[in-house]
């Protein structure tokens, strides 16, 4: 990774940006991988019900046993194996949210930023509308309708994040449309889909890659803050919010288990947002709001 | 300045209206509202029972005109479930809402400046890494699980305050706190790059020429200055707190509008949950519009433009 120190104190963002990009860049390659390869690496069923062995303490704990390293929980399932499976779930939402969300978002954003005019106020007061409405309200209400599923969290979230996207992709359209290289390329004949595709774009590709890790660590907070109320990711599947949802009965007598899932949620998503602090800080723009 | 009032004006009512259009599509394009009002177990003399007595059979756009007249005057009919006028029921929850809300807005206001012109003063130092770094760590927390931490630390453990309810000012503590976590961090950058900006500006460096006080300097030159940004924004980020009451709320069964929305959802109660986002949705335009018309008070480069 080459970075170049431009502004003053650059050397000090680039170092900043170099460490917490590593750790962040670690933590979710780890993620990633643990997510990939959740089937071979877990060492139990991570569905399996074994009543008779409900709640048993992580292994470092007291009373703990080492066949469970992190015990298991209210139904005797495996809890290392759940949190693994837990990975899978909390990355693939993360991914395919902004996936989806990314293509409404660059698609508005763009169309606005570039043609300008009634076409912008109409992007605009999309951004304006959508920022107005209660996300996780609308997610909950819409899951309840039709009843939750993966692939409706993914849908309804995709649908509800585009506006930061749209927002940056926007202002950075507007910002190149008329520089020089985007004017050589209309000179030279080529159609108005070779600009949007070809000039503009990649031109502003890293903006939107900041964009995309707020958006996957938002995504991922939402989905187990949806699972947490029942009505995300269904049970028995191990999403990390439904976990803590699950334990919160016993969290007073064995805090443990929500102390895990949820501090597995929370190294994930500061590692998505390491990242793009890092990214940001190596481009030395502000896109925090 | 009152042209920028007006038009400003004409597109929060146009948003309204369109969250209104949204509101009550949400609940129709969701699947047939008669047959999740009715339930698993409903029978289909049921369905139609319940399509008859709610007026579900009527043609779209009836249904539609008919309920945005309504809305428009503040009637958003009846409660499935409580039997009483949705209005009544919000009106009634409102209070611990907002309280909730101003309190979290506070606490974050209280950490986020501070930290924010710490950051600026020093910046490039540990001191604005360390800044950093918490407004990472705030971003990163799940406000639930937070929530439920404290509960069990403070109390259960140390017992300092109520685990959960309504009943008294030490019930906002812990939610205020979880609520606040969501603002600190877009505050404290703010403030931070704000504050940073001032402080090179020519003003600071006439004022320190004149022989000011560096506590003058950064309050009265550095602060006022950096401060116009953070002033929308914390309107804005109220109205974003407002809206995601709904899971403290629910953690802390704290009973304000979320926790009525919650209640609601779980019942198939639909007129109070599209009312609750449409309460929730028409608070954030008018906080926006509030934002803007602060924003061009405070600094008139913007009436203008």
């Amino acid at each position: 990774m080459t970075t170049i120190a431009t502004t003053a104190g650059g050397g000090r963002r680039t170092l900043l940006g170099n460490w917490g990009f590593l750790v962040g860049a670690g933590i979710v390659g780890f993620c990633a991988i643990v997510a990939l390869l959740a089937p071979w690496i877990v060492p139990y069923d991570p569905f399996a019900i074994d009543l008779e062995r409900r709640l048993v303490p992580p292994s470092f704990m007291e009373g703990g046993d080492p066949r469970n390293f992190l015990g298991t929980d209210q139904l005797g399932r495996d809890y290392f194996s759940r949190l693994i499976y837990g990975a899978r779930i909390s990355m693939v939402i993360g991914v395919l949210t902004v996936i989806t969300s990314g293509v409404i978002g660059i698609t508005l954003g763009v169309l606005g930023g570039f043609y300008g005019g009634k076409i912008d106020d109409a992007v605009v007061f999309a951004i304006t509308t959508r920022l107005s409405i209660p996300a996780v309200l609308v997610a909950l209400a819409v899951a309840a309708l039709r009843g939750s599923s993966f692939m409706l969290v993914v849908l309804v979230l995709g649908l509800l994040l585009w506006d930061r996207f749209a927002v940056v992709a926007r202002s950075t359209t507007m910002q190149i449309r008329n520089l020089d290289y985007v004017a050589a390329a209309w000179c030279a004949g080529v159609s108005r889909w070779w600009v949007l595709t070809r000039e503009v774009l990649p031109n502003i590709a890293t903006h939107l890659a900041v964009v995309a890790t707020l958006e996957m660590a938002l995504a991922i907070l939402l989905e187990a803050a949806l699972s947490f109320l029942g009505l995300g990711v269904p049970a028995p599947l191990p999403s990390w919010g439904l976990m803590i949802s699950e334990a919160k009965e016993y969290m007073f007598f064995t805090p443990w288990v929500i102390i895990i899932p949820g501090a597995a949620l929370f190294v994930l998503v500061l590692g998505v947002n390491l990242l793009g602090d890092a990214l940001r800080d190596m481009m030395g723009t502000d896109l925090s709001r | 300045m009152l042209r920028f009032f007006l038009r400003r004006f004409a597109v929060a009512v146009l948003v309204a209206l369109t969250v209104l259009t949204l509101a009550f599509l949400l609940t129709r394009i969701s699947g047939d509202l008669a047959i999740s009002i009715a339930g698993p177990n409903a029978t289909q003399q049921d369905i139609e029972t319940i399509r008859e007595a709610y007026g579900l059979n009527r043609p779209l756009h009836v249904q539609y005109l008919d309920w945005l007249g309504r809305a428009v005057q503040g009637d958003f009919g009846e409660s499935y479930f409580f039997r009483d006028r949705v209005a009544n029921l919000i009106a009634a929850r409102m209070p611990v809402t907002l309280t909730l809300g101003l309190v979290g807005l506070a606490i974050a206001l209280v950490v986020s400046l501070p930290l924010g012109i710490l950051a600026a003063v020093r910046e490039g130092t540990w001191v604005d890494r360390a800044v950093t770094m918490v407004a990472l760590v705030g971003q990163a927390m799940p406000s639930f699980w937070l929530g439920l931490v404290l509960m069990v630390v403070f109390g259960l453990q140390l017992a300092w305050l109520p685990i959960s309810g309504t009943g008294s000012w030490e019930h906002f503590v812990m939610p205020g706190v979880v609520l606040a976590f969501s603002a600190i961090p877009s505050l404290t950058r703010l403030t931070r790059s704000g504050m940073i900006e001032a402080l090179a500006s020519d003003y600071i460096r006439t004022a320190r020429a004149k022989g000011l006080s560096r506590l003058s300097i950064l309050v009265k030159h550095g602060f006022r200055n950096a401060a116009i940004p953070v002033v929308s924004i914390a309107a804005v980020q109220l109205g974003f707190m407002l809206g995601g009451s709904i899971v403290i709320e629910t953690v802390f069964a704290l009973h304000g509008v979320g926790y009525l929305a919650w209640e609601s959802i779980s019942k198939n109660d639909f007129p109070v949950v599209q009312a609750v986002v449409l309460v929730l949705a028409l608070l954030y335009i008018a906080l926006t519009l509030l934002a803007d018309l602060l924003n061009a008070v405070l600094d008139p480069r913007l009436r203008t433009s």
